[in-house]
């Protein structure tokens, strides 16, 4: 069977009228390989120049695990965040009408829109101790700019319209009948929702939580301004490879890099995963 | 309690009995109560206007805080401007590159079988992953005065890093998915019997691409360009490693925001960012209509 396949496959593509796969497969690889891989692969070098003690010993350094630890940490609280209100934002969406929908819809995408340094000078604007909202939870004791507090809410905007955007055409086509079904056989809504809806759309969830995790792990721009950037306390990793970068300490700068790559490897990976896992479930329903 | 009497709700009436109501399926065994639907809504509405509007509208609120001639002057000032003709300029470069890009990897990817490709397509969305600051990084481990071709370029006297080419080079790379990601899911579904009839009919290879494939995916490419473009002159984190912030020079407007941020200019930093987000906002109208009106064109999963 395994020996039959590839040459199946030869004989596909030899019978193929179409042309141009020499072309587009050659530059297809070539700018790939020139732009992306060649250039990720250069990091991976410079910090193995340090050896894995050197390695280890930069990225085990308590400020650089502070900063690990913030960025991937208020990106998942983040994350969490998004898959709550952003599922609660798709079920509405999908499910009522309501006055400016079509509006609000399209809004939906403005954290892909707007440049993250614009977001992040609105935020700090927004959740400062003068600002429109800050001043509001200022006297309540709630700091928000120049917190960690702020780091999250600068993720939690940056993430917002991945679950949002992934639940959406998952709810839309799932199967109503499916629900009229569970309510004729006594189930109240409660249960409806909690045993069919939320196993409908449970992966559509998870990759989209796993998205808006990975991108605010990574993000920069809109976290900075409202970070306030003290070391061990707001400073987040992609701000730590710049300080590096400016010491010229061109080895931690990439260590911390490659650190934080391999993080949002292990993320791509789960996100594949999660993605065969829902194909695998969605294939069994229908 | 309360739920059973929900259930025995709906056989009172038919459904063409009940009144018109924010119901959407008026078989209320398969909704929500108004009260609950108007809560829901309520809270799903404010979330946005909390997280999305607000920062939206203070962006202009506090660009025109100083009235409108000081704003006027922080636009027109020359190293505005000069951030502007960059950023422009670095998109009109970056997104052709990917445009290219995108179409190539999408025939090769779509209209034939090989073994690797799904390797290949998560190879083509890596830079999604990859945060912005290490996108620059990589480039200044390569091209910078410490980096491989650092000398060498040194001595043939070439800049990349800290130099357009460079920050070219970094929008290329955060873009690098956005049109190849658009494509390839539509001409997936599209398949190749198109291209076959038209190629066994006589026409070249090209003229098949021109007549054939491009009039059907001319309206993802837009989508796909788009976004691109969108992201391309908002790009920070990754342009910010790599451009030297020298100004009237290498700055682009994210980077000129933030300068001017830096050096408690807000009214001037807010009136470049009011422009980014004029920018952003023309990119979701232009996005919507899209969707609205061309929606069936493109591909059926779009997610970015």
């Amino acid at each position: 069977m395994t020996a039959a396949t590839p040459s199946f496959q030869r004989a596909r593509r030899a019978r193929s009228v179409i042309p141009g796969f020499g072309l587009t497969m050659g530059f297809t690889l070539f700018y790939l390989s020139l732009i992306v891989l060649i250039p990720l692969a250069g990091v991976f070098f410079k910090s193995s120049q340090l050896g894995w003690d050197g390695f280890w010993h930069v990225v085990t350094h308590p400020r650089v695990l502070a900063a690990l630890k913030l960025s991937f940490g208020a990106a998942l609280i983040g994350a969490l965040i998004n898959a709550v209100f952003g599922t609660l934002v798709a079920w509405v969406f999908v499910r009522y009408r309501f006055f400016g929908k079509r509006f609000f819809d399209a809004v939906i995408d403005l954290p892909f829109a707007l440049p993250t340094a614009v977001a992040g000078i609105a935020l700090t604007a927004l959740y400062s101790a003068n600002g429109w909202v800050g001043q509001f939870l200022e006297p309540l004791g709630i700091k928000v700019a120049y917190t960690p507090l702020g780091v999250i809410l600068a993720c939690t905007f940056i993430g917002l319209p991945f679950v949002v955007r992934t639940v959406q055409p998952v709810l839309e086509e799932a199967e109503k009948e499916l629900e009229e079904a569970a309510a004729s056989l006594g189930a109240n809504r409660l249960q409806t929702i909690v045993r069919v809806i939320l196993p409908t759309i449970l992966p559509a969830i998870l990759t989209g939580f796993t998205l808006a995790f990975a991108r605010a792990a990574g993000e920069y721009g809109s976290i900075i301004f409202i970070a306030g950037n003290m070391p061990m306390v707001s400073e987040i990793a992609p701000l730590l490879i710049i300080i590096k970068l400016e010491e010229f300490d061109y080895a931690g700068a990439s260590a911390v890099a490659v650190a934080m790559l391999g993080l949002s490897l292990l993320l791509l990976l789960l996100i594949n995963g999660l993605q065969i896992w829902s194909r695998r479930r969605h294939g069994q329903k229908t | 309690m309360t739920a059973d009497a929900s259930l025995q709700d709906p056989p009172a009436l038919p459904p063409e009995f009940r009144p018109e109501g924010p119901l959407l399926h008026r078989n209320a065994a398969i909704s929500e109560p108004a009260w609950v639907q108007r809560i829901l809504i309520s809270l799903a509405l404010l979330f946005l206007l909390g997280f999305l509007l607000l920062p939206l509208i203070s962006v202009f609120a506090e660009a025109l805080r100083n009235g409108w001639v000081t704003y006027k002057d922080a636009l027109f000032e020359p190293d505005a401007i000069a951030a502007i003709k960059l950023t422009l300029l670095v998109a009109a470069l970056a997104v052709p590159l990917n445009l290219v890009f995108g179409i190539a990897a999408a025939w090769a990817i779509t209209k034939f079988e090989f073994r690797g490709k799904s390797v290949l397509i998560s190879l083509i969305d890596l830079p999604f992953s990859v945060s912005p600051v290490v996108a620059g990084v990589i480039y200044i481990m390569i091209f910078g005065r410490h980096g491989w071709a650092g000398p060498w370029l040194d001595e043939n006297d070439i800049k990349i890093v800290f130099a357009v080419p460079g920050i070219v080079l970094a929008t290329v790379f955060v873009t690098f998915p956005f049109v190849a990601r658009e494509l390839i899911p539509l001409m997936h579904e599209q398949g190749t019997d198109n291209e076959q009839a038209a190629l066994t009919l006589g026409a070249s290879g090209w003229k098949t691409f021109w007549h054939v494939t491009l009039p059907s995916i001319k309206w993802a490419l837009l989508y796909g360009v788009l976004l691109c473009s969108a992201r391309a002159m908002g790009e920070f984190g990754a342009v910010s490693v790599v451009s030297g912030h020298i100004r009237g020079q290498t700055n682009t407007m994210p980077l000129h925001v933030e300068i001017l941020y830096n050096e408690y200019q807000f009214a001037g930093a807010f009136a470049v960012a009011s422009i980014l987000a004029l920018f952003a906002l023309i990119t979701l109208a232009l996005k919507s209509y899209l969707e609205w009106r061309h929606g069936d064109e493109l591909a059926a999963t779009r997610r970015h």
